[in-house]
């Protein structure tokens, strides 16, 4: 751990979204598995995810960032071509 | 400047105007409405630069500073007695999130029951708070106080909230003659804010005010209490640097003739006055007494009490304010400094004061003429018949 | 409404790192994401402590990639108004050039009770800031005790359904109205359901020149007793069966926007009360035969509320 000589004082985060580094995915119970043949890219996963566990490339939905999906469901719930599915881990 | 005929209300305001802070958050409350109501003043007539913003209640005063001095603004405020209560939750968030906010407290009893007069029980209160304490014996140092507290609170060594305190009516309301420093020397003198990590410096964005597990809170604990540690060396450069430009010389602890003093009173703000005039009647009549005041209370310059007292026969030490259970804060104070001193004078406390209860010339004397004739004892409720 | 397309919103910048330590399916972190999405301007945030503020600030892990504050409980808007106190001032000074804007984030809590005062005097005073109530209807970081903005029968841990009293036993407060009767110049209640609406009423407050609130309903599995992935559905239910209507006030008029508005012109269903209290375990035992009568009256209430919101946006 950083000796407090070298931390910033008043407890400031100076590293802006360092908790990127922090697995939630280990949270896991369930994944989230999108049928990309039913996808059609209307991103309300994306919208959705409390995690910003989306992932989207020049307006296509490629998939999950599953070091931090929770693996919570809403995404498979809401979305309206019923393309994602919620499987066991 | 020319010399004015002020009270101590006055006098903060006016350095407050020289000084021109960013940002100012305060809920009137007496006896320190004057400071307010003068700053508000300045304001309206466009004198500073100055956001005034007239909160909603003291809570919301030190809040509204302490989220300003870290988005990068220099910011003041002022209270007393409820409204200090009011801000407590906030007081040792201010000091851990190294916010230098700047605050004049005008000191006033603690209720209950409600009373509006002076004495120290609502300092004493947030002593453990994390903020750099000190306080003005008269009208000229709650001006040069208000001057030099910047200084002292925004050094990248401190980087700690700092309270100015002083007596509520004897000293707010009350009207003394005051040597002002020039504008542009106070402006000089306490130059530009350089907040670390604004918030208002979005390009490059922090997180203030974060949560901590066990081992992270116990070493930005740490850091605090090496802060106060400098805060120490601080003081006394910013009072000498003060000397300089307004010929006035402060001390980390004053001292009144205490040189070949057998018995000194150790007492803080406007009763150092009144004490210094019963050492004078006392010297007159050969007794070898001196006063001492803390000027500098919070960081406790232990060293520097050390030194005032060392080689005394007694000390006695008056509290305006009654820790109900314990021994008198200041007195409290006092012993640490004389636990671990080869030959340490004998020490009494004596409560006195409070709530505004006069604190004569007389009573003070009885307190050498109980050291000097070895009838002192160690607590001292003063004033109340058996 | 936000007339910009989602796929617009994808391009963002986003404002908030992945690894913060909400519960899976906690509806705060959908409806921040949303609300950061409201404004291209450089944005600071203050946070009022609560589950939103615990788990994105874990020393060193922020989560956060713009400037953000937290103080204590009970002064959210006041920290905001600080933010924004200093900003006023340095931007006069021509200390600071760029426009900025600043968003309070606070629980039912930290608006509907001990943060009411704090934000009173913050719209009050007129700061040019949005605050923003996560109004899970619970003081849910210390383990869901019941708050002002808890519905009448709701089952929370200091109102618990017992043998004798059935759940909270005081109906809402409403929160919104209250924000209303500071003729502050916008105000809405919003659904993370429904994103356009919420974004474009997250733009309007940003936007309006002085202080905003927004009211969202936030779900809470854990504390409404629902399932992991119920968030959004939950929210929907809520306005579909008008506990939760959506709708804003600008400059002295209030309109009904989105599913509101339809149920408002008989364009969708209003649903009935009890599809609302047998979809979620803190409102369960208000499915016994014992409580049929409990239940007509609050959706006597609660139409009588409708009625009188119906007649507001007509004025």
């Amino acid at each position: 751990m950083t000796s407090h000589k070298k931390m910033p004082i008043g407890g400031r985060a100076i590293e802006p979204g360092k908790s990127e580094e922090v697995e939630t995915g280990d949270w896991r119970s369930f994944r989230p598995v999108v049928d990309q043949e039913l996808c059609i890219d209307c991103m309300s996963c994306w919208i959705y995810c409390p995690d910003s566990a989306v992932i989207v490339k020049d307006n296509k939905m490629t998939g999950f960032k599953m070091t931090h999906c929770k693996g919570c469901g809403i995404c498979a719930k809401a979305c309206p071509k019923k393309a994602i599915t919620m499987v066991e881990e | 400047m020319a010399d004015l005929a002020i009270n101590g209300d006055s006098a903060i305001a006016l350095a407050w105007k020289q000084i021109d802070p960013d940002v100012c958050a305060a809920y009137p409350i007496t006896p320190q409405t004057i400071i307010v109501e003068r700053f508000s003043d300045y304001v309206a007539d466009g004198e500073v630069n100055t956001n005034f913003v007239c909160v909603e209640s003291e809570h919301s005063a030190l809040t509204l500073c302490t989220a300003s001095s870290s988005a990068g603004a220099r910011t003041f405020t002022a209270t007393a007695s409820q409204g200090l209560a009011y801000m407590w939750e906030m007081l040792p968030i201010t000091s851990a999130m190294r916010t230098p906010v700047i605050m004049a407290v005008a000191n006033r009893a603690l209720s209950g029951p409600i009373n509006i007069n002076n004495d120290h029980s609502d300092a004493m209160a947030a002593r453990d708070c994390g903020w750099v304490m000190i306080f003005a014996e008269n009208v000229q140092e709650a001006y040069d106080n208000a001057v030099m507290a910047p200084r002292i609170a925004e050094h990248h060594d401190v980087q700690l909230p700092i309270m100015t305190n002083i007596d509520g009516f004897i000293l707010t309301h009350a009207v003394e003659r005051m040597t002002p420093l020039d504008s542009t020397a106070v402006k000089k003198f306490v130059g530009d804010f350089k907040p670390l990590y604004p918030l208002l410096d979005w390009k490059n964005p922090v997180t203030h005010g974060v949560m901590d597990g066990p081992e992270y809170y116990y070493k930005h604990k740490y850091q605090m209490v090496e802060a106060m540690e400098h805060a120490i060396k601080v003081t006394e450069k910013v009072f000498k640097e003060f000397k300089k430009i307004s010929g006035r010389e402060y001390h980390l602890v004053e001292e009144y003739r205490c040189e070949d003093a057998e018995y000194v009173a150790v007492v803080l703000g406007s009763s150092y006055g009144t004490m210094k005039a019963v050492v004078d009647e006392l010297r007159a009549e050969g007794k070898k007494v001196g006063a001492v005041m803390p000027k500098l209370y919070r960081p406790w310059p232990d060293k520097h009490v050390a030194a005032a007292l060392e080689g005394k026969k007694g000390v006695a030490v008056l509290d305006k304010h009654a820790p109900i259970g314990a021994y008198g804060a200041l007195f409290s104070d006092v012993c640490t400094t004389l636990i671990d001193m080869k030959d340490a004078p004998a020490v009494y406390n004596y409560i006195y004061g409070l709530g505004g209860k006069d604190a004569k010339a007389s009573d003070f004397r009885t307190i050498f003429e109980d050291m000097i004739s070895g009838k002192a004892v160690k607590y001292n409720f003063m004033g109340v018949e058996e | 409404m936000s007339t910009r397309s989602i796929k617009d919103l994808t391009k963002l910048e986003p404002k908030m790192a992945s690894g913060h330590r909400l519960c899976a399916g906690c509806a705060e972190g959908i409806i921040a994401r949303q609300v950061l999405m409201a404004t291209d301007k450089p944005v600071a945030v203050a946070n009022a402590t609560g589950c939103f503020e615990v788990s994105t600030s874990i020393y060193p892990y922020t989560s956060w990639k713009v400037p953000w504050i937290h103080t204590a409980f009970g002064n959210g808007a006041a920290t905001c108004a600080g933010l924004e106190a200093a900003y006023q001032s340095l931007k006069k000074q021509g200390k600071i050039t760029d426009e900025m804007r600043f968003v309070s984030f606070a629980g039912d809590g930290a608006t509907y009770d001990i943060g009411l005062q704090a934000l009173s005097g913050a719209m009050e005073r007129g700061h040019h800031m949005m605050h923003v109530c996560f109004n899970n209807e619970a003081y849910m970081n210390t383990g869901i005790q019941r708050s002002s903005a808890t519905q009448f029968g709701a089952s929370t841990t200091t109102s618990p359904a017992g043998s004798v009293i059935p759940g909270k036993g005081e109906y809402s407060k409403d929160m919104t109205m209250v924000m209303i009767a500071h003729d502050i110049p916008y105000a809405a209640q919003a659904s993370p359901h429904n994103w356009r609406d919420l974004i474009g009423k997250a733009e309007k407050g940003f936007e309006c020149g002085g202080p905003a609130f927004l009211n969202v309903i936030s779900t809470c599995p854990r504390g409404w007793r629902t399932a992991n992935d119920s968030a959004i559905s939950m929210a929907q239910l809520a306005v579909q069966t008008c506990v939760w209507p959506l709708y804003e006030y600008e400059n002295g008029k209030l309109t009904l926007t989105a599913d509101s508005e339809r149920i408002a012109v008989g364009k969708q269903e209003k649903k009935p009360l009890m599809d609302w209290f047998s979809a979620q375990g803190r409102y369960k035992h208000l499915t016994k035969d014992k409580y049929i009568p409990l239940v007509q009256t609050l959706q006597e209430r609660l139409d009588a509320k409708w009625e009188r919101l119906l007649k507001l946006s007509k004025l």
